[in-house]
């Protein structure tokens, strides 16, 4: 009993040694939300993230100028809208905030929409991007559907919750 | 570039000798010599303005047509010319370009349209691989996964037992490990590349999409991709087995690309056929400049990014094809 009662001791002067540690590490965020967290999106894919160094295994020939804006990693995930729109949300996470704001401003604003997420949006017939701090944020719909547009800013509504 | 709509008796006979010429010559390792001989570039570009009635998306058997006219307006009877570009008994690999995902990679059913008239050429459906760099891209773009060896097969580079060649080749600042599809399981490659924007090449056409072929493209991106790009197409098993591009033009992309963006694409509705890479390149770069132009944004060159690799593919040290549209035989049909 007593050798019992020093496990115990020792387990929790372990946790006690080794939890604060743990707790120091930057939290890991999953920006993505499950599906039916938002009305008619379904989370359909895994989600992968590449390190700066491995986006060319995403996005070849686009990563250079991520990585010229300081891109530390990139996350990416596939949703379906009402069973039949295919998206992907990309989180781009920067170094720092004006590298968001370098890869969102670099785009031309032609035929774009306001959009109220983050420290800025544009909102596209099927696609919305968006900002806020050192995050950019990519949705794009593979093809197009009455009532995108509104379906678009809300999974980014969540995604932004999330960050 | 001279431009048609249709050709005339005299355009066509001369082209038609000239495609004759191309064709019918053993075809590896001659496109260069035949276009040289030829003096002109022949590089049609089919359209269908209807190739979209029923639906975002082309419909299957207005592709197969609009295939099938392209070709023709190429050489003549279509599957007697898929039979000059290809013989039985030879493996043939379509290398399609899926990197962009499902809205802006090569359509499936112009694969499936391409392996049809193989088959009627006599190229048996277990010699035929469909393939780009990964099993996941292929599936995103809506290829299904196939291994069977006595049917049309499908899967990416990084499929178990292939992945890419230890010992790299190399053509001037080139240094890259191919693809083993390419190197060890196809005597023949249809290359199937899309029309695109692209923020470091200007553009990505044909000669671009043989970046899907190598382990680290990445490495191959200084200086606007150049001489990258044309070196890349010198190295033997690219420049020996491509024997014809076929650009899926169904869908432009203007700008922002590689990546999809939907807000930067147009419905072109057409196709780009030749077997001067370097001739539908140009072809290719004139159409998305003009695109460009339409919408009011700076040409690749200014916004610093020129197309210069094309030039380079053309010059005396690659001899890849022709850059001079005023050698491009450009047919419209």
């Amino acid at each position: 009993m007593k050798q019992h009662c020093w496990s115990i001791a020792g387990a929790v002067l372990l946790a006690a040694l080794v939890l604060p540690g743990v707790g120091c590490k930057k939290k890991s965020v999953d920006p993505f939300p499950a599906s039916d967290i938002v009305a008619g999106w379904q989370k359909s894919g895994e989600t992968r993230t590449f390190k700066a160094e491995d986006l060319w295994q995403y996005i070849d020939g686009d990563s250079e100028r991520y990585m010229k804006a300081g891109v530390v990693t990139t996350s990416t995930t596939d949703y379906k809208y009402k069973g039949s729109v295919d998206a992907t949300v990309d989180v781009y996470t920067m170094s720092q905030a004006e590298g968001a704001k370098a890869i969102f401003e670099a785009d031309p604003v032609a035929d774009a929409k306001a959009a109220s997420l983050g420290d800025a949006a544009r909102l596209y017939g099927q696609s919305l991007i968006f900002r806020k701090g050192q995050y950019l944020v990519r949705v794009v719909a593979f093809t197009p559907a009455p009532g995108l547009g509104d379906a678009l800013v809300a999974l980014g509504h969540a995604v932004e919750g999330n960050l | 570039m001279s431009s048609e709509k249709g050709t005339n008796r005299r355009d066509f006979l001369k082209t038609a000798a000239v495609g004759a010429a191309i064709l019918g010559a053993d075809c590896k390792g001659m496109m260069a010599k035949a276009v040289e001989n030829s003096g002109k570039a022949k590089v049609v570009l089919a359209t269908d303005d209807a190739l979209r009635e029923q639906g975002a998306n082309p419909e299957e058997q207005r592709v197969q047509k609009l295939l099938d006219k392209a070709i023709q307006a190429y050489g003549g009877n279509s599957v007697d010319v898929w039979k000059r570009i290809v013989h039985p008994g030879e493996k043939v690999s379509i290398k399609v370009n899926t990197i962009a995902g499902p809205a802006l990679s090569t359509h499936v059913s112009l694969v499936l349209a391409i392996c049809e008239r193989l088959q009627q050429a006599g190229i048996k459906p277990g010699d035929i691989i469909v393939w780009d760099r990964t099993n996941h891209e292929l599936e995103k773009a809506g290829y299904t996964i196939a291994t069977d060896p006595n049917r049309v097969r499908c899967f990416g580079t990084d499929m178990a037992g292939y992945g890419y060649e230890e010992q790299p080749e190399t053509y001037g600042v080139v240094t890259a490990n191919l693809s083993k599809i390419l190197t060890r399981n196809c005597d023949v490659m249809i290359n199937l590349p899309l029309l695109k924007d692209h923020e470091i090449a200007g553009v990505t056409l044909a000669m671009k999409n043989m970046y899907g072929v190598v382990e680290k493209p990445y490495k191959l991106h200084g200086g606007n991709c150049n001489p990258y790009i044309a070196d890349l197409n010198m190295l033997a098993p690219i420049k020996q087995k491509m024997r014809i591009t076929i650009l899926d033009g169904m869908t432009g992309l203007y700008n922002g690309g590689p990546s999809f963006h939907p807000e930067y694409t147009w419905p072109h509705n057409g196709l780009l056929v030749s077997q001067d890479r370097v001739a539908l390149d140009r072809t290719g770069e004139q159409i998305i400049a003009r695109k460009r132009a339409e919408k009011g944004l700076k040409t690749v060159a200014e916004a610093g990014r020129p197309a210069t690799y094309i030039s380079t593919a053309a010059d005396a040290q690659h001899r890849l094809g022709i850059d001079d549209s005023k050698q491009i035989s450009l047919v419209e049909v």
